[in-house]
């Protein structure tokens, strides 16, 4: 049935044929994931939001090295990227524990709870 | 002071063309090796230093180190007679082991060697006869006078006298100027140590201080000497060096009056070594160290600062006497240095009221009387004032040191009187007497002979007249200051009061006081008089002193038969200038056979005068040189031998410095014991207001010390604090800066570490954002 509607559909030109994403949609992407993940680290408190946009920021690091990859016809960017996220998984668990750690001390998740570095 | 310089050039030309002439060199006689046995004479003291350093450790508290001292010292002496009576008129070396020797080149004066050797000619065995002697004598007193600190202490004193007579066997025996030098320091060390004995009182520890920097000015020109001695000579062992051509040259230029023709460098040799000398033998700019050494216990002062160590400046002229001719100012200046030494140190000695402090000051005069001598050229006369000054002055500073430990350290003549007549004193009193009459130059004494030689021959000597009659002036005063001691502590009334130390004694005394009073229930009389005595003086004194609670205690058998001995001594000592006559007595001979050997050339005038016996004893004298020789001396003695007021000094001077001697011990005679009838005041406080100030300063010590604080405390204290200030303002502002440049830059950017994640994380976007711009906007 959905195939059905989705042939007519296509037959009558609609929707209409989108151009091939260019290398500009992918880093377009990826400036805006990287914009939201910075802004959500400079204006959250909470350290689990902080983390997370951290992880934002990687994966939109990634997508523009995949992006960049296939653009150069090389694997390199891949590469580079399975490696990324790799290290981000054990580098989640590494500070998942970490939250966890800081919310039972202060038992509070709040950044501003900790300060103790000022010079 | 030109016309003089020149006329010592000639009298050392004169001198030096007798030696020269027949080419025997200064150094007596021919070296050979000598016995291997010398070494005990270092190596007896060295064992006493051992046994009371174990004593020490074993806490002994008998008197077992002091036995062992006089023991190590007394074999020590008759190993030293044994060498002395083998060893004929020559000169021996006897090698020890290798201590130094390095090398840096082939070439001559390349190699440094110092050996640890003896060198012993006759004038070594004449200072080690009467070192050793009286260290052993000494050590013997101090057996008893050290007994009230037996235990540590006492080791302690004994290992520091052993290691003494050990060092100042180095300084004598050494056969190369290094030796000398470690003995030169090894008995500035010992003496420090003893005269801070008694570390617990300021004064001996500031004492001890003083010595030893005012030793070490001196040291520094020994240093020197001995530097500049291998520099320019080539090496340091007396054999060498006398031998060495270098000087036999010099000598020969010396010999035909071209002094000019010598380098500068060698000339200066005998001024740095001279330097050396005055300190030790406490001259002139010097000598200030001396008198205030007497905060040692008394053995030490008679040993160290009156008989031995100070006599080390006139053993280092003597030994490199063949040196000190080379310079045309050394010995003019020793001679002057001499002179006005004695009669500096005679005038304050005449105002001191404590004894040993006379004793003292008497010592720095007679050390320059010796100087004198040696720079008028009679190291005979020279070397014999040192051995009678070694015997008398040791005599009177241990009657000093018997009065001190029996009155409980009671020094001052003003509350003394009347020894002789106290039971018990009567042998240290008869020594005194012994002791003055020697150093007042007594006739037929033999402080007379010694001092008179020297006397004579400075107004022999061209140019040094006026040393002769500073010398004669010296001596009346020096017989005025010894009799006055004599006169106020020894006879006349009956008094005494315990000095200070008699607190410390308490017990002591307390338990004495019973002692005597058992005492005198079992004895009766001995013990009877000195109670007598004791109220008499009670009557007498009319003060606050309570007479029954102190009572003197007299010496033991020790110190009298030391004091007996060391007198008989000093009265024999005058015999050895009558053996072997013609060469000035047997100290002459000694002289003559060691590199002291100095033939004067007026020694020609004297035998022409003394007559023709004399003159073959002198064609001896002059080692046979022969009519050209003996031809020169007697043309130079004739042209310019000065004379006592037209007369010829040898012959008369014995009668004058003998009419001086009765002057002065007359002086202090009706001065000092007529019509006294306290200890505290005679009639010569009756005529010191005659004079003015001048007896304040010459108490005061000329204000010597004050003028040398002026001069050098002040200003070192002054420089100090200046350079304090600069050293806590630059050099401290300075590395404070660089410690707070940085905290200062740190506290400016401190605060961008807030500590606050936001912060850091705003800081980094805001760079991202920053470098974007410069990217894409300015780099573009």
């Amino acid at each position: 049935m959905m195939d059905v509607i989705a042939s007519t559909l296509a037959q009558s030109g609609w929707p209409e044929a989108m151009p091939a994403p260019t290398l500009a949609h992918y880093l377009f992407v990826s400036v805006a994931m990287f914009a939201i993940g910075l802004v959500g680290f400079l204006t959250r408190r909470n350290l689990i939001i902080m983390f997370l946009c951290t992880e934002l920021m990687f994966q939109a690091a990634g997508i523009a090295l995949v992006a960049f990859g296939r653009y150069h016809l090389d694997y390199n960017g891949q590469t580079f990227v399975i490696f990324v996220v790799t290290v981000a998984a054990a580098e989640a668990a590494l500070a998942l524990a970490l939250v966890v750690l800081l919310f039972r001390k202060r038992e509070s998740l709040s950044a501003d709870e900790w300060a103790e570095m000022r010079g | 002071m030109a016309i003089e310089l020149q006329q010592l050039v000639q009298v050392v030309a004169g001198a030096m063309a007798l030696g020269a002439d027949a080419g025997a060199p200064i150094a007596g006689g021919h070296v050979s090796p000598g016995p291997a046995w010398a070494m005990l004479i270092p190596a007896l003291p060295l064992l006493g230093v051992l046994i009371a350093m174990f004593a020490a450790i074993f806490r002994v508290k008998s008197k077992l180190p002091a036995y062992a001292a006089v023991a190590c010292l007394g074999a020590a002496f008759v190993v030293t007679v044994a060498l002395w009576r083998q060893l004929g008129g020559g000169t021996q070396v006897i090698h020890g082991w290798d201590w130094i020797r390095f090398s840096w080149g082939p070439g001559e004066g390349q190699t440094f060697i110092a050996n640890f050797g003896l060198y012993v000619d006759s004038l070594t065995c004449l200072w080690m006869l009467f070192v050793t002697g009286l260290a052993t004598l000494i050590a013997l007193y101090a057996s008893e006078y050290m007994s009230h600190d037996q235990g540590t202490g006492y080791c302690r004193f004994f290992a520091a006298f052993c290691l003494f007579v050990l060092s100042m066997t180095c300084l004598v025996m050494a056969d190369n100027m290094i030796l000398l030098y470690l003995g030169w320091e090894g008995v500035g060390l010992c003496s420090y140590l003893l005269i801070g004995y008694f570390y617990k009182k300021p004064s001996a520890v500031a004492a001890a201080k003083k010595a030893f920097i005012m030793n070490r000015i001196g040291d520094l020109g020994l240093a020197l000497g001995v530097m500049l001695t291998f520099v320019h000579f080539g090496t340091i062992e007396y054999v060498q060096l006398f031998a060495s051509e270098r000087l036999q040259e010099y000598l020969a230029l010396v010999g035909e009056g071209r002094l000019s023709e010598i380098p500068l460098q060698a000339q200066l040799i005998p001024v740095l070594l001279m330097i050396g000398a005055f300190g030790k033998s406490a001259q002139l700019p010097l000598y200030v160290w001396l008198p205030d050494a007497m905060e040692g216990p008394t053995p030490v002062s008679a040993l160290i600062h009156a008989a031995t160590m100070v006599t080390a400046g006139v053993f280092l002229i003597a030994r490199t006497f063949p040196v000190f001719v080379l310079s045309e100012w050394a010995l003019p200046v020793v001679a002057w240095v001499g002179a006005l030494t004695a009669l500096l140190a005679a005038t304050i000695g005449m105002a001191q009221f404590d004894i040993k402090r006379i004793m003292a000051y008497s010592t720095v005069s007679q050390l320059g009387y010796m100087f004198a001598g040696l720079g008028v050229l009679t190291t005979t006369g020279a070397a014999f004032h040192v051995f009678t000054h070694a015997f008398f002055k040791a005599t009177l500073f241990l009657c000093c040191g018997a009065v001190m430990h029996g009155m409980a350290g009671q020094l001052d003549l003003r509350k003394l009187s009347g020894l002789m007549k106290v039971p018990g004193w009567r042998i240290v009193s008869l020594a005194m007497l012994v002791g003055c009459l020697n150093l007042a130059g007594f006739p037929f004494t033999a402080g007379f002979f010694s001092k008179d030689m020297i006397i004579a021959e400075s107004f022999v000597t061209p140019g040094y007249g006026a040393i002769g009659w500073i010398l004669l002036i010296t001596a009346g005063l020096t017989a005025y200051y010894t009799f006055r001691v004599f006169f106020r502590v020894f006879v006349g009334p009956v008094h005494y009061e315990a000095g200070d130390e008699a607190h410390g004694h308490d017990d002591a005394h307390a338990h004495d006081a019973h002692g005597h009073d058992a005492h005198h229930a079992a004895h009766g009389d001995a013990h009877g008089h000195d109670h007598g005595a004791h109220s008499h003086d009670a009557h007498g004194a009319h003060d606050d002193h309570h007479a029954g609670e102190f009572h003197p205690h007299a010496p033991g058998w020790a110190i009298n038969t030391v004091l007996t001995v060391l007198a008989v001594a000093s009265i024999l000592a005058a015999g050895v200038y009558f053996v072997n006559k013609p060469d000035h007595g047997w100290v002459g001979s000694m002289v003559h056979d060691s590199t002291a050997h100095y033939v004067s050339p007026f020694a020609h005038h004297e035998a022409a005068a003394d007559g023709a016996g004399h003159d073959a004893a002198h064609g001896h004298a002059a080692d046979g040189h022969g009519e050209h020789a003996t031809g020169h001396g007697d043309e130079h003695a004739a042209a310019h031998a000065g004379t006592f007021l037209g007369m010829n000094p040898h012959e008369v001077m014995y009668y004058v410095s003998g009419v001086v001697g009765f002057l002065g011990i007359g002086a202090a005679f009706g001065l000092h014991y007529l019509g006294r009838t306290t200890a505290a005041r005679s009639k010569a406080d009756d005529l010191l207001p005659l004079l003015g100030p001048i007896p304040r300063w010459a108490q005061n010590k000329w204000y010597v010390d004050e003028l040398y604080d002026f001069l050098v405390r002040i200003p070192l204290w002054v420089a100090s604090h200046i350079l304090h200030v600069i050293d806590k303002l630059l050099v401290d502002g300075l590395v404070n800066l660089f410690g707070w440049l940085p905290r200062a830059f740190g506290s400016i950017v401190r605060p961008s570490q807030s500590g606050v994640l936001h912060q850091y994380a705003l800081g980094m976007a805001g760079g991202l954002a920053v470098l974007m711009v410069i990217v894409l906007v300015v780099l573009r």
